[in-house]
């Protein structure tokens, strides 16, 4: 038994976590193996983040047993992990770019007694150790803005390692960063388990698992699936016990079809004011009765190509909706008058109104069709509009004079989507419709997209979900760095051929 | 069983309890407003008499017309401090063009505009400062209350130096230029009410309208409930923004040209600080300073609210100085009320939902 254990140094038995109407994991046995790098896979909604979470004392688990060095422990909260030496490194950076690296290191356990000051040396010090450690040349006086992105992760990880972290867990560390600034972090992981740290490492990108992993872990629906050695496998094993092989659900009806194209783009280019290439060239068509999905990971650029079709950014490139011409100068207001139309995917942040009332929400964008001597609102014509979507898209709600924010997030959702189709769009531009709705109002969200397309709108949508977006498209995109690396009717695809699209060029 | 039933009859109880609260609650600047005047025709004999009442209203207006202009632009949360610097620059405009005229030194004569013309000249001006404010907002990035502030010393320094800080007089105009009649404005009665007064309910229903009946209304409000989700819904962000700066400028300009047409004289230190009683008006009123929520006739009865109190307490002998900690006391109280108020229909918004 010992001897078994001597290389693992977290074992966690029959963790389960139970919310209120979901179980987000069950009974899941996991162990993560000393100075490796401990690769931790799995779709959205499989468990990984509570799992994370709970290692790194983030949440408690409802049930089960954490050992740690054949310990039995338990965190009540992150100081707790962070003094057994387990620290976290989140997707969202938390620094402050006008404080120095020093200060950010430091932040909230500063070197001071009593009311003397800081001890500014001594925390110089102590970071110049830590960048030592790291091989970076990165002044502790240096301000955190003006480090690269990919910098600014590794004090991330310093942080961790001053508290002197034995396991570290780096949840999606890769996704914003680029190709030079990945290297240079595999090179930094290869060095920390080399001095003995234990890794934890989540991210969806699988080529970078398979270059970096020693052991990976897969999750499923809350469940433990299965565990391998990264030198075994390949990856349309990972896809294979990542997904399942319970067949995908299809909410297509076969022999569709297809009229002319509604919307038309080519050569699109988006370059920020960084200097990073966001949309890289990217040509491509929907036809009106068609549903196209855009597969990608974070930061492929799907959001920004979205972004770039309603004018919200300036590009370079060709666009034309329904047959028309769309010129650069044409804003938002005017797009949406030719019959393009956008659910962001950020709702809470682009999407609700959150103290206006679910009708006022609804008609913001198509006020212009519903006037009256062209100038006032018709508010019978509006009311019946309302009423009419309310009973279409099956929104549950008591009045459409509540404010939205009491509404439940796929009410929101549906509410949002009741805005566009009341512009009577021809091109529907989704992104990212799912994201944080439950698995009912998912279907019919779904539901709602093929009617759409049925009636003839060209459906847009993106997803990171490749169940997702195997249910509902009629051909699938894939982007990845901001290029389109994959274009195919849903007929000829299979899910390890969009996953090698999606990390091409990474 | 008999349990259960009063358990459910309480319940009941308290929720309609909640209701009714909430309904005083969102009726509040109503019932404030009656309070107060109950109290002041208490207290006061003859508060209620009609001469006074039309001198109370008359003082009203001027508030009125600066809080109906700046609720739009408390809707979109953004703030205008100038609005009292444009009434006293426009004042002295309207001044300066009644009693020296348009001068062309290079043909030695000086042109006297009627007082049709005048008018339409400071309404332009007073939208133009206010589109200027607009304009450095959007295009610039410049926060709302530095703007302002900004354009507020400029244009107050501009109005002193249209006259080297003296006050023009005599805005009566000469019969012989064809200029007269600006003092109408001020003091015509049109069926036994001064012009102001009915200018003030016209200017409230025009406003009122566009607020609930056109595009550029609900814009208004989307803008300052969620700029990034309006933005994505076609509504154009700055030009709205443009827009509600001038409407409060142009407002201004009107309550400017009232004052000084009442006063007869242009002083160019008219107005100072006329802009945070319109603020305070309109937070009265249920406007939030966050943006997105905000009634016109709640403006217009906050403005009556704060100009009964103020009255009510010179006829009752209050001295000055009490009057300044009454008004800051009921601002803040206003305030209290309505996050109360807010959170309380959220609750009963999402009660009702279930």
């Amino acid at each position: 038994m010992s001897q078994a254990n001597a290389d693992i140094v977290i074992r966690a038995e029959k963790i389960s976590m139970i919310y209120p109407g979901t179980i987000a994991l069950n009974e899941v046995d996991y162990r993560v193996y000393r100075g490796k790098v401990n690769v931790i896979i799995g779709e959205n909604g499989a468990g990984k983040s509570t799992l994370m979470k709970i290692l790194a004392g983030v949440q408690q688990p409802s049930k089960g047993t954490i050992y740690l060095n054949d310990e039995a422990v338990v965190f009540q909260h992150t100081r707790d992990a962070a003094a057994k030496g387990i620290g976290m490194v989140h997707q969202e950076l938390n620094l402050f770019g006008n404080l120095t690296v020093a200060e950010n290191i430091f932040l909230g356990r500063e070197k001071q007694r009593g009311l003397l000051p800081l001890d500014t040396a001594e925390q110089h010090r102590v970071t110049a150790e830590l960048m030592a450690r790291l091989d970076q040349d990165i002044a502790p006086s240096e301000l955190l803005s003006n480090l690269k992105v990919g910098q600014q992760q590794l004090i991330e990880i310093a942080k961790a390692l001053a508290d002197e972290a034995d396991v570290l867990i780096l949840d999606e560390p890769t996704s914003a960063l680029s190709k030079t600034e990945v290297e240079l972090l595999f090179k930094v992981i290869r060095d920390l388990t080399a001095q003995g740290v234990s890794i934890i490492y989540i991210s969806h990108r699988l080529e970078e698992l398979m270059a970096i992993g020693d052991h990976i872990t897969i999750l499923r629906d809350g469940h433990f699936q299965s565990e391998a050695e990264v030198k075994d496998i390949d990856v349309p094993w990972i896809v294979r016990e990542m997904l399942g092989s319970d067949p995908v659900s299809n909410f297509l009806k076969p022999g569709r079809k297809f009229g002319e194209p509604v919307l038309d783009v080519k050569n699109i280019k988006l370059i920020n004011e960084m200097g990073h290439t966001l949309v890289d060239d990217v040509s491509m068509d929907v036809k009106s009765g068609e549903i196209v999905g855009v597969y990608g990971l974070m930061g492929a650029g799907r959001t920004e190509l979205m972004e770039c079709l309603l004018g919200l950014q300036e590009y370079s490139g060709d666009v034309d909706i329904a047959g028309q011409k769309v010129t650069a100068k044409m804003d938002t207001s005017d797009r949406i008058r030719l019959g393009i139309c956008l659910v962001p995917e950020d709702r809470k942040k682009n999407g609700i109104f959150p103290i206006s009332s679910v009708s006022n929400n609804m008609t913001i964008s198509s006020l212009w069709r519903r006037l009256k001597h062209r100038f006032s609102i018709d508010e019978k014509a509006e009311a019946e509009a309302v009423t009419s979507a309310i009973g279409d898209l099956s929104i549950k709600v008591s009045s459409p004079d509540i404010e939205i924010r009491a509404l439940s997030g796929g009410n929101q959702q549906k509410v949002v989507i009741g805005r566009t189709l009341l512009t009577s769009p021809k091109v529907l531009l989704l992104d990212e419709p799912t994201r944080g709705i439950d698995i009912g109002a998912k279907a019919d969200v779904f539901n709602m997209m093929v009617t759409l397309s049925e009636q003839g709108i060209g459906v847009l949508f993106s997803t990171s979900d490749l169940k997702e977006i195997m249910a509902v498209s009629d051909r699938i995109l894939v982007m990845s760095g901001g290029k389109l690396t994959a274009n195919i009717l849903r007929s000829e695809a299979t899910e390890s051929a969009l996953v090698s699209a999606s990390a091409q060029g990474l | 069983m008999k349990i259960s039933q009063n358990m459910a009859s309480q319940s009941s109880s308290v929720f309609s309890g909640e209701s009714l609260l909430l309904l005083a609650l969102k009726m509040r600047t109503f019932i404030a407003l009656f309070l107060i005047l109950a109290f002041f025709t208490f207290m006061v004999p003859g508060f209620l008499a009609a001469s006074s009442v039309v001198i109370m209203v008359k003082h009203i207006a001027i508030n009125a017309f600066l809080a109906l202009g700046i609720t739009f632009v408390i809707i979109t949360a953004g703030i205008d401090l100038s609005i009292g610097a444009i009434l006293g620059f426009c004042g002295m405009v309207a001044g300066w063009l009644i009693t020296k005229g348009i001068v062309l030194p290079m043909f030695g004569i000086a042109i006297f505009p009627s007082v049709w013309l005048i008018v339409p000249i400071v309404l332009v001006i007073g939208g133009l400062i206010g589109a200027i404010n607009g304009i450095l907002i959007t295009r610039y990035n410049v926060a709302p209350f530095i703007c302002t502030l900004g354009t507020m010393y400029v244009v107050r320094g501009a109005s002193m130096l249209l006259s080297g800080g003296e006050t023009f007089t005599g805005l009566s105009g000469n019969a012989q230029l064809g200029n007269t009649g600006f003092e109408l404005i001020g003091s015509a009665k049109l069926l036994g009410l001064p012009y102001a007064i009915w200018m003030m309910f016209i200017l409230a229903g025009v406003i009122a309208y566009i607020a609930k009946r056109t595009q550029f209304g609900r814009h208004v409000f989307a803008i300052g409930d969620n700029e990034h989700s309006a933005e994505l819904s076609g509504v154009k962000v700055r030009s709205v923004k443009v827009w509600v700066y001038t409407i409060s400028g142009l407002c201004a300009a009107i309550a400017g040209i009232v004052v000084s047409s009442q006063l007869v004289a242009s002083h160019p230190a008219t107005g100072v600080s006329f802009e945070m009683n319109a603020i305070a008006a309109v937070v009265l009123g249920g406007t939030s300073l966050a943006g997105g929520r905000g009634t016109i006739m709640g403006t217009l009865i906050g403005a009556f609210v704060i100009g009964i109190l103020a009255d009510g307490l010179v006829m009752m002998g209050v001295s000055e100085f009490w009057q300044m900690v009454i008004k800051g006391v009921v601002i803040i109280l206003a305030v209290i009320i309505d996050q109360k108020q807010s959170r309380l229909q959220h609750k009963a918004a999402i009660v009702q939902q279930k």
